[in-house]
């Protein structure tokens, strides 16, 4: 299929100076942003077998394959403009989305909203083929009023309730945005539920917590997905010729209840507006991870539509719903 | 510490309550609804995933208990009289009906003849207004014995997956209507017509006679149910009585209509929804005044 013999091995690479040799599409190098978050990790080392991966992280990343290469610079630097510089790139997977509900709303925004614009710019300036953006479904929010299964058209409303999510959005919008400008970027946005596993979220953290608590007289639907699942369904996005905005769900959805039993903890019902004055309590003396407002995805459905994920990505979900929530149980590494 | 250990140690005791409790309704159940009721359980037909439950949160376990009630009510406070039966078909199916009663204790009788009367039993799914998802317990019921959020999305999944889907076009409005408005259709929304066009789903008109006198209104406080935010809060004397907070035991007669099929474009301008709209609600309308001629008693 290759129109010219070549060694795709990457550690024999010419000189990033030199410029490679174009590679048919769908083989050339991806650069992943938030490489050393667990998630990139994953992608990283499913990636690497086949293709050349940069990561750039401004984290180290100790115990990264040998054959990637590491670049620890903070996405708002220039100096991103020099790893697109020195080889094509065919395609970017943003990962690196801050979520750190105790850092500051600027740096918050500065990093999620200002870096991704830096990476946008790069991206049109050197005319990368595929961008894979990954948002989350909770961009959505869960609401009272919402369809059991959202669409990709279902408005974002996730920062009514909940500021903290808003440059989320943001991330989601201007992706959207460069979707319609730049037509010659193929461009995806996956918008997984809550993700679990060896990953550290609020989904994964909540589950983790020795007793869970419950709201009374409360039990939503709610729909998790396997961090490899992800990383599958993001396999499946950098195929040449897919774009879009994608809702990615894990396998079938079930109550916040059958989570619990499954994993065999115990679990305190509290009442809404109870748990809610200890929540804001808590958070203000700094003995919680979890915001009050995120107390809604235990009270209200956020659950989204996949079946354009499945039907034109070909993503399907390979962890069964019991591996699934016994997954925050393991540690993976 | 010592609180942990004493609820460690009521915990079983609290279950094995609870296995009681559950295997004597079981026993009730059985007893009053006879084994017909469990007979016709096995044979609804359902979508569930692996964990036992719909997508929607419906629950076999649970919706069990709640036809059982209704099943109660349906054949012995209000004695239902069911007429055309054989009206509904098996696939997916749309049910319009009159709305009355103050409280919608017609919509758990629609369900119970649904599952007790028609063929195949089905597990009939009606949807709810959004602010019972804010409720605690009701949202959580409503949602395992299958009542959906009232968005169109929500039914056209349902009505896609072949269910048999419960919608009062005229809303609040008709529910509480005051006794002297009783058996006159209120406005009809369109929403249920678009949504049949869209998914080629027949229509059944049901009508509904013998509600309206459960709770006589004398009208409404519209503006006190709009301070406390609820839909209406009627005027009814008869909650003055001792146990007037029941319905009067009237006799309910169910007439399913024949299926109604239209075609035509979903996205019509609203005139000509309201035209085929307007049909049902004639229908609807003739068969109730023909259910109240054939009326000789309100009670029996």
């Amino acid at each position: 299929m290759a129109s010219a013999p070549h060694d795709r091995r990457p550690s024999s690479q010419p000189p990033s100076s030199l410029r490679a040799p174009a590679l048919p599409r769908g083989e050339g190098t991806i650069l992943v942003t938030g490489a050393c978050g667990r998630l990139g990790k994953h992608v990283v080392r499913v990636q690497h077998r086949e293709r050349r991966v940069i990561g750039v992280d401004r984290r180290p990343f100790p115990d990264k394959p040998k054959d990637v290469v590491h670049e620890q610079l903070d996405i708002r630097r220039k100096k991103l403009k020099d790893v697109f510089r020195a080889e094509p790139i065919e395609a970017v997977i943003h990962l690196g989305v801050m979520h750190d509900p105790r850092a500051s709303q600027a740096e918050h925004h500065s990093w999620n909203v200002a870096g991704f614009q830096k990476l946008l710019e790069y991206v049109a300036h050197f005319k990368v083929p595929k961008l894979v953006v990954l948002s989350s479904a909770n961009v959505y929010g869960p609401q009272p009023d919402n369809a059991q299964f959202l669409n990709e058209d279902a408005p974002l409303l996730g920062g009514a309730r909940f500021s903290e999510i808003r440059d989320l959005i943001e991330v989601d919008m201007l992706a959207q945005g460069f979707f319609w400008k730049h037509p010659e970027t193929e461009t995806v946005i996956l918008r997984p539920v809550h993700i679990v596993g060896g990953v550290h979220n609020a989904a994964s953290n909540f589950l983790r917590l020795p007793t869970i608590p419950t709201l009374l007289g409360f039990d939503p639907m709610v729909q998790i997905i396997h961090e490899l699942d992800v990383v599958r369904a993001i396999g499946r996005a950098l195929v040449p010729g897919r774009r879009g905005i994608y809702n990615v769900a894990g396998p079938e959805p079930l109550p916040l209840s059958h989570i619990v039993k499954i994993l065999g903890k115990p679990s305190i019902p509290i009442p809404y507006t109870f748990g809610k004055a200890i929540l804001k309590r808590l958070w203000a003396f700094r003995l919680t991870t979890f915001p009050a407002p995120e107390l809604d995805h235990i009270r209200y459905v956020c659950m989204v539509d996949d079946r354009h994920a499945r039907r034109e990505l070909g993503y399907e979900p390979a962890t069964s719903i019991e591996e699934t929530v016994k997954s925050v149980g393991l540690e993976s590494w | 510490m010592r609180l942990g250990g004493r609820l460690r140690g009521v915990a079983p005791l609290a279950r094995k309550l609870i296995d009681v409790a559950v295997s004597g309704v079981d026993d009730w159940m059985t007893g009053k609804l006879g084994e017909e009721f469990n007979a016709r359980l096995a044979r609804v037909p359902l979508n569930l995933t692996a964990t036992g439950i719909d997508e929607f949160g419906l629950d076999p376990a649970w919706t069990k208990y709640a036809l059982a009630s209704a099943a109660f009510l349906h054949r012995k406070y209000f004695r239902t009289e069911i007429f055309g039966r054989e009206n509904v078909p098996a696939g997916r199916v749309l049910l319009i009906a009159n709305h009355s009663g103050q409280i919608p204790i017609d919509a758990a009788l629609i369900g119970a003849s649904m599952f007790m009367d028609v063929e195949p039993p089905r597990f009939m799914r009606a949807m709810v207004d959004k602010w019972t998802q804010t409720l605690p317990f009701v949202s959580l019921l409503f949602s395992r014995v299958g009542q959906v959020v009232g968005v169109p999305e929500n039914a056209k999944r349902l009505l896609e997956s072949e269910e048999a889907l419960l919608v009062f076009p005229e809303g609040s409005r008709g529910i509480a209507k005051s006794f002297d408005k009783r058996y006159q259709l209120c406005e009809f929304g369109l929403g249920f017509m678009r949504l049949a066009l869209e998914t080629n789903t027949p229509i059944v008109p049901v009508s509904v006679v013998g509600g309206e006198e459960q709770y006589v209104s004398f009208g409404n406080f519209d503006s006190l149910a709009k301070l406390l935010r609820i839909p209406s809060l009627p005027i009814l004397p008869q909650l003055l009585l001792p146990f007037g907070v029941l319905p009067l035991p009237t006799r309910y007669r169910i007439t399913f209509g024949e299926p109604m099929r239209f075609e035509g474009d979903p996205d019509d301008d609203d005139a000509i929804i309201e035209e085929k709209v307007f049909a049902v609600k004639a229908t609807i309308q003739s068969m109730l005044n023909r259910g109240l001629k054939a009326r000789k008693s309100i009670f029996f």
